[in-house]
């Protein structure tokens, strides 16, 4: 189940990989003396929704955040739509873990999606009436255009949720990752979120969503990313996402019940 | 002279300074560790800065009454009840407004000593030509320590030890899990009134010898110093006395033995070298051990990659892989894994194959948990499971060229 | 009061303490809602030690190499509360501990290992400085701000109170938008490659430029009260960022002018014949402002919500 993809001679930012959302080729992080992710590759296809899965401490969120470069690899190379990260930061939008901000911070819900406009409006650019509309019609899309003016601590965790998905649409990029997006979130909130996402597919924009209930992969997304430290697999939902890679990735965390469920589900 | 310092035969005051000096250190650096343990180090920063208003009322009081204005203990009882004032503030401010324990800490430490210097101004033109001893309070000052000065530093050493032993359960689980302690019934919040009452004592014991600045280093660098060298919560809290003993001890002593030294930057700085030794030297969380084992580990995770790269006939681009594999001979110079090399590398694959059963397989779960894309299989099974295990998998695999 | 005895005694104290308390209160929003408050105390600590050295490698109390001494004191603090942090895996104020009280210890004795008899150095200077001595003689009244001659006379602290006050502001407005975004999410503001790192750098970098001038002016312990005090009443005054900044400017020259005139004035009033520290009732002041802000603050709780009172 090891990738036995060869690549010969270049390293993968300096191969033909425009097409190529994000790929990620011998990545291992560490905290500390225990890797969190192991020489892990992944290669996410264009205009795909992946969702990353695998049991609590797979190191899916770290995978996500060394693909971004908030966490230091110990060694491994990440491109981006064939170019370093560095060069295609205007092409990523990110939507962190709810939990990673404080939300006593003095500043309103149309602040934080204006922060998705920061890199069109630099240092010192006004914000102009057209930057308020852009980012009021995010808001809008999300359902959350009434609570504009809000400050983002009044409000619940879906629509806190919300908030961050409105500010990643206004940075309007290629490609899209998701921190756990779902995680206790109401029911309204987790159709507004997938009802953008899949949206934003039909527009030909790539999503990879970090994910963590077996249940609803088959309705959300057509690629799964399994992950349990190592790379499990890797593929269209179809192929990855069965009774075996589950056993693999979850061993003997997941109840033989909930696999046969699933396989089930999935025929 | 140092010797002599450092077997009391200084004279009466430097023995007196130096037996002080060293319950204070015990008794702050023991106290002290239950607060680093909760996190909140630097509240002791806060309550040492809140007693100078204190100092001030007291000296004024005790003038207004008709006495003897530098009466130690009718100081210290000023300073204990203006810190507790402190400390009530941080704790309302933290509780009930927004404001995080930093800002909190940081506006009662600078409101405080700012109405303290105010008091000190209006004392210097009260006309009453004895207040020079309160700006000792600033940094402490031994030189002319009487012997019921010492006797009060003593004793109110000795107490807060005691006191500070009787409570050390409870204030352990506070530090330790305030939530867990607070579901088995303990009243958190009293236990974290005590210890900072405790700190508070310390505070003003110390506050004659090295004065309200500096007693903040004596409860933050030794228990820091210690957790260096234990993982166990009874033992730092023991070894942080020790260290606090021995800086207040060396230190005193190393200022008697000379002229200009003053005794609590001395006790500070001893204090602070026992810290950067440990700093560097401690065996396991020390700098010096933790920069070896980060590059052995790197080295492992890179040859591991490496060898599961040339078993797969993949590419390597990573030069430091290269470098390492290179130098193990483990691959020739053109990067062509020699036959060492093409041997480990299979005996990876296979493990990497082996582990990939042992953590599908429930019954395996506790060895599972050990994975960490390192660990040599046969360090976790035994022949016999590894035997079965590549029955499942199926006969060895010869490595791609 | 007249302006023949205003001017010349009481304008450019004013204007230093209020300068200095702006220049600490900017910087002093960004750190208490990063929860670096204490790096304002630290840093104050540290500017002993810093002059210390200057004194003893110049010889001389000149301005220049003082502040540049106290400057790089900061900046070593800084440098040596991160290491130890990281290095020894030690939590922020302790780590914070550890350096900032070392360091002031190394300054008090190297302050009693040279001889400063001829100098007017010492640590209650360095702690509440000297603010009403900062006065104007050339000044005749107010027709003097206009007068060149008497300008050249002003004490050197204002202008160069002013300039830091305005570099600070500057660096603020500047870079306003990267700073609230870090501010709030760092892990976002890196992934829209703002570097992070380099810029708290930057900010704790400035706030020490602040401690610096200021402590020259009006010595530490303003410094510490103004970067803490009026940003945390600010806090409890509204729910936007840059709302609260302009309370907070508003309460910082708030503290500086009652804390002066209650300082110069108040024991007149009461009948005493001597002026208290001025520096002290500032800090006094901006305490008393935060109180009242926790009482009575509209946005003072925590959910965020303007609670009902």
């Amino acid at each position: 189940m090891l990738s036995l993809a060869a690549h010969q001679g270049v390293s993968i930012a300096e191969q033909n990989t425009e097409d190529r959302p994000l790929a990620i080729r011998g990545l291992t992080v560490s905290y500390g003396q225990k890797p969190a992710v192991f020489s892990v590759d992944m290669t996410v296809q264009p205009g795909a929704m992946t969702a990353i899965i695998g049991p609590n401490g797979a190191g899916k969120s770290t995978l996500l955040k060394a693909a971004l470069g908030i966490v230091k690899p110990l060694s491994g190379q990440v491109s981006v739509f064939g170019a370093p990260l560095e060069k295609q930061r205007a092409r990523i939008a990110y939507v962190p873990q709810r939990a990673s901000v404080d939300w006593d911070f003095p500043t309103r819900v149309i602040d934080v999606v204006l922060m998705g406009l920061s890199r069109q409006l630099g240092l010192l650019g006004r914000i102009r009436g057209r930057h308020m509309a852009r980012a009021m019609e995010c808001l809008n899309r999300v359902g959350m255009h009434d609570f504009a003016n809000r400050q983002i601590g009044q409000l619940s965790g879906g629509q806190q949720q919300r908030v961050f998905l409105a500010r990643a649409l206004a940075q309007d990029a290629d490609l899209y990752l998701l921190d756990e997006p779902f995680a206790g979130v109401d029911a309204a909130t987790e159709k507004a979120i997938i009802g953008v996402l899949k949206s934003l597919k039909q527009d030909g924009k790539t999503v990879v969503v970090v994910h963590h209930d077996l249940a609803t992969v088959t309705d959300y997304f057509d690629h799964v990313f399994l992950i349990n430290t190592r790379k499990v697999a890797e593929g269209p939902v179809a192929d990855a996402f069965t009774a075996e890679t589950l056993q693999s990735a979850y061993g003997g965390r997941l109840a033989t019940a909930q696999i046969d469920q699933i396989s089930r589900a999935l025929g | 002279m140092l010797w002599d310092a450092l077997t009391l035969q200084l004279g009466y005051n430097a023995t007196l300074v130096a037996i002080g000096a060293t319950l204070l250190g015990i008794s702050a650096g023991v106290t002290g560790t239950f607060l680093f343990l909760r996190k909140r180090a630097l509240v002791s920063d806060a309550i040492s800065h809140a007693t100078l208003p204190g100092v001030c009322i007291g000296f004024m009081l005790l003038v207004a009454l008709g006495g003897d204005g530098r009466n130690l203990l009718g100081l210290l009882a000023g300073s204990a009840a203006s810190a507790w004032v402190g400390l009530l503030c941080m704790n309302w401010l933290t509780r009930h407004t927004r404001l995080a324990e930093d800002a909190a800490i940081g506006a009662v430490l600078s409101v405080f000593f700012g109405f303290g210097i105010v008091l000190l101004t209006v004392i210097q033109t009260m006309g009453v030509g004895r207040q020079a001893g309160l700006e000792g309070f600033l940094l402490g000052s031994t030189a002319g320590m009487l012997w019921t000065d010492a006797l009060i530093i003593a004793l109110g050493g000795a107490a807060t030890l005691l006191l500070v032993m009787i409570i050390r359960r409870p204030m352990t689980m506070v530090a330790f899990d305030p939530e867990y302690a607070a579901a088995q019934g303990l009243p958190v919040h009293r236990i974290d009134l005590a210890m900072m009452g405790l700190v508070m004592a310390v505070t003003v014991v110390g506050l004659k010898i090295v004065g309200l600045i500096l007693i903040v280093a004596l409860l933050i660098i030794p228990p820091v110093t210690a957790r260096f060298w234990s993982q166990r919560s009874e033992r730092v809290v023991l070894l942080a006395g020790l260290a606090g003993g021995l800086a207040g001890y060396l230190g005193a002593a190393l200022s008697a033995s000379a002229p200009n030294l003053p005794t609590g930057p001395i006790i500070v700085l001893v204090s602070f070298g026992f810290f950067a030794l440990s700093l560097l030297f401690a065996p396991v969380r020390g700098v010096l051990a933790a920069v070896l084992r980060h590059l052995r580990f790197q080295r492992r995770v890179h040859i591991r990659q490496g060898l599961l790269a040339l078993a797969q006939g993949q590419q390597i681009y990573e030069p430091l892989t290269l470098r390492l594999l290179r130098r193990s001979g483990l691959v020739r110079a053109d990067g062509v894994a020699t036959d060492t090399g093409k041997a480990r590398a299979a005996k990876a694959l296979r493990d990497e194959k082996r582990w990939e059963v042992v953590r599908s397989d429930l019954a395996h779960e506790a060895t599972a948990a050990l994975y960490d894309g390192l660990r040599d299989i046969e360090t976790v099974l035994t022949r016999d499971q590894i035997a079965e295990i590549d029955r499942q998998i199926g006969g060895p695999q010869g490595v791609p060229a | 009061m007249s302006g023949e005895e205003f001017v010349p005694l009481s304008l450019t104290p004013l204007l230093i303490g209020t300068f200095a308390a702006i220049a600490c209160a900017l910087p002093g929003n960004f750190l208490v809602l990063r929860k670096q408050a204490l790096i304002g105390d630290a840093i104050s600590h540290v500017v002993l030690p810093g002059i210390v050295v200057a004194f003893i490698l110049t010889g001389a109390i000149s301005t220049w190499p003082m502040m540049l001494g106290a400057a790089g004191a900061a900046i070593l603090a800084v440098i040596m509360i991160e290491a130890v942090r990281r290095l020894g895996q030690i939590e922020a104020g302790a780590a914070m501990g550890v350096v900032f009280t070392t360091m002031f210890a190394a300054g008090v004795l190297l302050l009693e290992q040279t001889d400063t008899s001829s100098v007017h150095l010492d640590v209650e200077h360095a702690l509440y400085g000297n603010l009403e001595s900062l006065i104007w003689l050339d000044a005749t009244g107010w027709a003097s701000v206009l007068d060149p001659e008497a300008l050249a006379g002003l004490p050197p602290e204002l202008p160069r109170i002013a300039l830091t006050m305005l570099g600070v502001s500057l660096f603020v407005w500047l870079f306003w938008r990267p700073l609230k975004i870090s501010t709030f999410d760092e892990g976002f503001a890196r992934t829209v490659g703002i570097r992070t790192g380099v810029l708290g750098m930057a900010l704790v970098i400035t706030a020490a430029i602040a401690a610096v001038a200021a402590f020259d002016a009006v010595g530490s312990i303003i410094v510490i009260a103004m970067f803490i005090c009026p940003p945390a009443a600010a806090r409890m005054m509204t729910n936007r960022l840059e709302t609260q900044i302009g309370w907070s400017v508003a309460f910082a020259i708030l503290s500086a002018v009652t804390g002066y005139v209650l300082a110069g004035y108040g024991p007149l009033w009461l009948g005493a014949a001597d002026a208290v520290s001025a520096a002290g009732m500032i800090a006094t002041m901006s305490g008393l402002i935060l109180a009242g802000a926790a009482i009575w603050g509209p946005c003072r709780t925590r959910a965020g919500a303007p609670s009902a009172s």
